[in-house]
């Protein structure tokens, strides 16, 4: 796509514990362009959402970024201090939280919230900025906001709230949106609403969305690119079609395996057996060993770097031209 | 919100009926205060005609009954020993307490909020480790040891303040005050810090605790996540929302440092109502101890009556009887 908005290159976050170090997110490397919206799948504790919370510089400590870099428009933001780091955020970096019921202060009025961004973000005075919050309301949907705006967030139902969490992200015109699965908590009817308004919002504005689910249906719907994930790596890359089409990765073969298809025959539905190993656990060579159906020698040896197939980039020794010749053999 | 208020005052009177009972009953068991009053040369016909006079050979339903009759109107009767109406003396006495209960309150609200949220943000630097270190004294050292450790630093080897009374007053009046004088507003240092010591560490400590409590919250994430300044998150969205419980407390606090400056009253022989009590156990002088009873309960009921109602003024949840959405 067009001109490159984010790119983060060798990522850790690690944990500090009595019994050393963890790391939770081990080297992860993608991009994000201009307005393109990149989704994020994996299992819980997969790292996606220290992803995404190390990006906008609020890692809760003691977790930190333990190495890599994070390139956001073109300067390395994973140095920047407090203050520079905050300057960023609202304003060219928006995040969004699962709870829509938990992210909005009970005891100020959303209209106080909304203008209390806009003017962190914007120089506006109050009259501006409160003209600025009722259209932001408008565009995210709210019906008269010109009286809503002065409710408390107790009076708004579950969708209503994200819609309000969604304008407050928008409050700064960001450039990119880290969207922490934003429909996680809601009502499924209520889900495709709120993500189609977060995609047509954003299209129009031109910002990115790092859309992190778990929710492969959101992905599908949303994402032009998608990642997969797996204790704290990249297991798998590419466009969101080709991904779910034509999964390469023996994880992302078994992601995809196990949603149910509305046409066609009706299969038992396929599992993944065993779980994601715990941090302090991780197995030698590549983490997915112990579950994949493909494993063979190299596995246990080394992880396999990412590896260009077609599209897509897969870190599986299944597709190293060196392993496939002495596998034909 | 009024219909509930209404409800609370009711309740309160119930409470304030039932101390008074209470009271007034224990009384009957502390002592005969005939026998203070009259001494040793005295004659069986000195007992019962001042047993009369004082209404004391009426059943007890009938005192009781008395007694509230009275307290409607502010009429606790008369002091046994000092021969004048119990209301008058608490009146002259009550400013000395109110003053000092309200420069400990004071004191010990604002040093415990300020301390509370600085050592919750700094959660983990040596200062606020120090402070709550330090805190463990505040907590656990008795209230008149601390007096006396006060009086013995700053009036004995510093000489700097007065160990006792208050100094100088100005007669307003219907208000006798001390701090309109150098001398006065010297002498309430020592008392009111070693009255409001407990309780803004105790402040400090809820804070800390709520404070911490509500950084973990997802509202305050995201208030970062908006880009809003420290100052922002810290004091706009996380202290309003540590208050409500911070305010219930408090609110008890007050209510105790106004029945507990009996002791620092004794310690610093602070001529307000709790020294007063304290004398008036000493020569079971019932009207005087069954007026301070009340007192104390009406202000305990109160200032619970004006928490309740700041509830409502900081949680906008609570206020049901607004549109809902």
């Amino acid at each position: 796509m067009s001109e490159i908005l984010l790119k983060i290159k060798d990522l850790i976050v690690e944990f500090p514990t009595r019994r050393g170090l963890l790391r939770a997110v081990d080297k992860v490397s993608f991009e994000i362009s201009k307005g393109e919206v990149l989704g994020i799948v994996g299992e819980s504790g997969a790292g996606k959402s220290l992803t995404g919370a190390a990006i906008i510089g609020l890692l809760e400590p003691p977790g930190r970024i333990g190495g890599g870099e994070i390139i956001f428009d073109g300067q390395r933001i994973d140095n920047l201090s407090d203050e520079e780091m905050r300057s960023l955020r609202g304003k060219r970096i928006a995040m969004i939280f699962q709870d829509p019921l938990t992210s909005l202060n009970p005891l100020y009025r959303i209209g106080e919230q909304l203008i209390e961004t806009i003017q962190t973000h914007l120089s506006m005075d109050n009259k501006q900025a409160r003209t600025r919050a009722i259209e932001l309301l408008d565009e995210v949907g709210i019906p008269a906001p010109e009286t809503r705006i002065d409710a408390y967030p107790h009076q708004f139902s579950g969708g209503m709230r994200q819609r309000v969490v969604i304008a407050l992200a928008l409050a700064g015109e960001p450039d990119l949106i880290i969207a922490d699965e934003p429909t996680t908590a809601l009502d499924v009817s209520v889900q495709a609403q709120i993500i189609s308004l977060l995609k047509s919002l954003c299209k129009e504005r031109g910002t990115a969305i790092m859309l992190i689910t778990h929710d492969m249906g959101v992905i599908a719907e949303t994402a032009d690119r998608m990642a997969v994930m797996y204790s704290g790596q990249i297991a798998e890359i590419g466009k969101t079609y080709d991904l779910i089409r034509n999964p390469k990765h023996p994880y992302s073969v078994g992601l995809m395996s196990s949603i149910p298809a509305i046409k066609g025959d009706v299969k038992r539905l396929v599992q993944i057996p065993g779980s994601m190993p715990r941090l302090n656990n991780i197995p030698k060579g590549c983490s997915f060993n112990p579950r994949c159906e493909k494993v063979f020698e190299p596995c246990y040896v080394k992880r396999s770097p990412l590896i260009e197939v077609g599209n897509s980039s897969v870190a599986c020794w299944l597709y190293d031209e060196e392993y496939k010749r002495v596998k034909a053999k | 919100m009024l219909a509930f208020a209404i409800r609370r005052m009711f309740q309160s009177i119930i409470v304030l009926l039932v101390v008074g009972l209470v009271a007034f009953s224990m009384f009957n068991f502390v002592g005969d205060p005939v026998d203070s009053m009259l001494g040793q040369e005295r004659t069986d016909a000195d007992v019962e005609r001042v047993r009369i006079q004082l209404g004391l050979d009426q059943p007890f339903p009938v005192q009781y009954y008395k007694f509230l009759q009275g307290a409607v109107k502010g009429d606790f009767g008369i002091s046994y020993r000092q021969g004048r109406p119990v209301s008058q003396i608490i009146a002259e006495r009550l400013p000395a307490t109110l003053e000092l209960a309200f420069v400990s309150a004071v004191l010990a609200i604002i040093f415990g909020v300020a301390l509370g949220i600085f050592t919750a943000i700094r959660r983990n630097g040596w200062a606020a480790n120090t402070i709550m270190s330090l805190s463990l004294i505040g907590v656990s050292l008795p209230t008149f040891l601390i007096g006396i450790l006060l009086i013995y630093i700053f009036a004995v080897e510093l000489g700097w303040l007065s160990s006792f009374g208050r100094g100088d007053v100005v007669d307003l009046g219907w208000w006798r005050t001390g701090f309109l004088t150098k001398s006065g507003l010297l002498a309430i240092i020592l008392p009111a810090i070693t009255l409001g010591l407990y309780q803004m560490t105790l402040i400090m400590r809820i804070v800390r605790a709520e404070m911490l409590e509500v950084l973990r919250t997802d509202y305050i994430k995201f208030a970062r996540a908006r880009g809003l300044s420290k100052r922002a998150v810290n004091f706009g969205h996380a202290l309003k929302n540590t208050m409500v419980p911070v305010i219930t407390v408090t609110g008890m606090q007050i209510g105790s440092i106004i029945a507990f400056a009996i002791i620092t009253e004794t310690v610093f022989q602070w001529p307000g109502v709790g020294l007063l009590f304290i004398n008036a156990i000493r020569f079971v002088d019932i009207p005087i101890m069954a007026a301070y009873l009340m007192l104390i309960s009406v202000m305990f009921v109160s200032i619970n009556l004006i928490v309740d109602l700041l509830y409502f003024a900081i949680d906008p949840r609570l206020r049901l009887d607004k549109t809902k959405g």
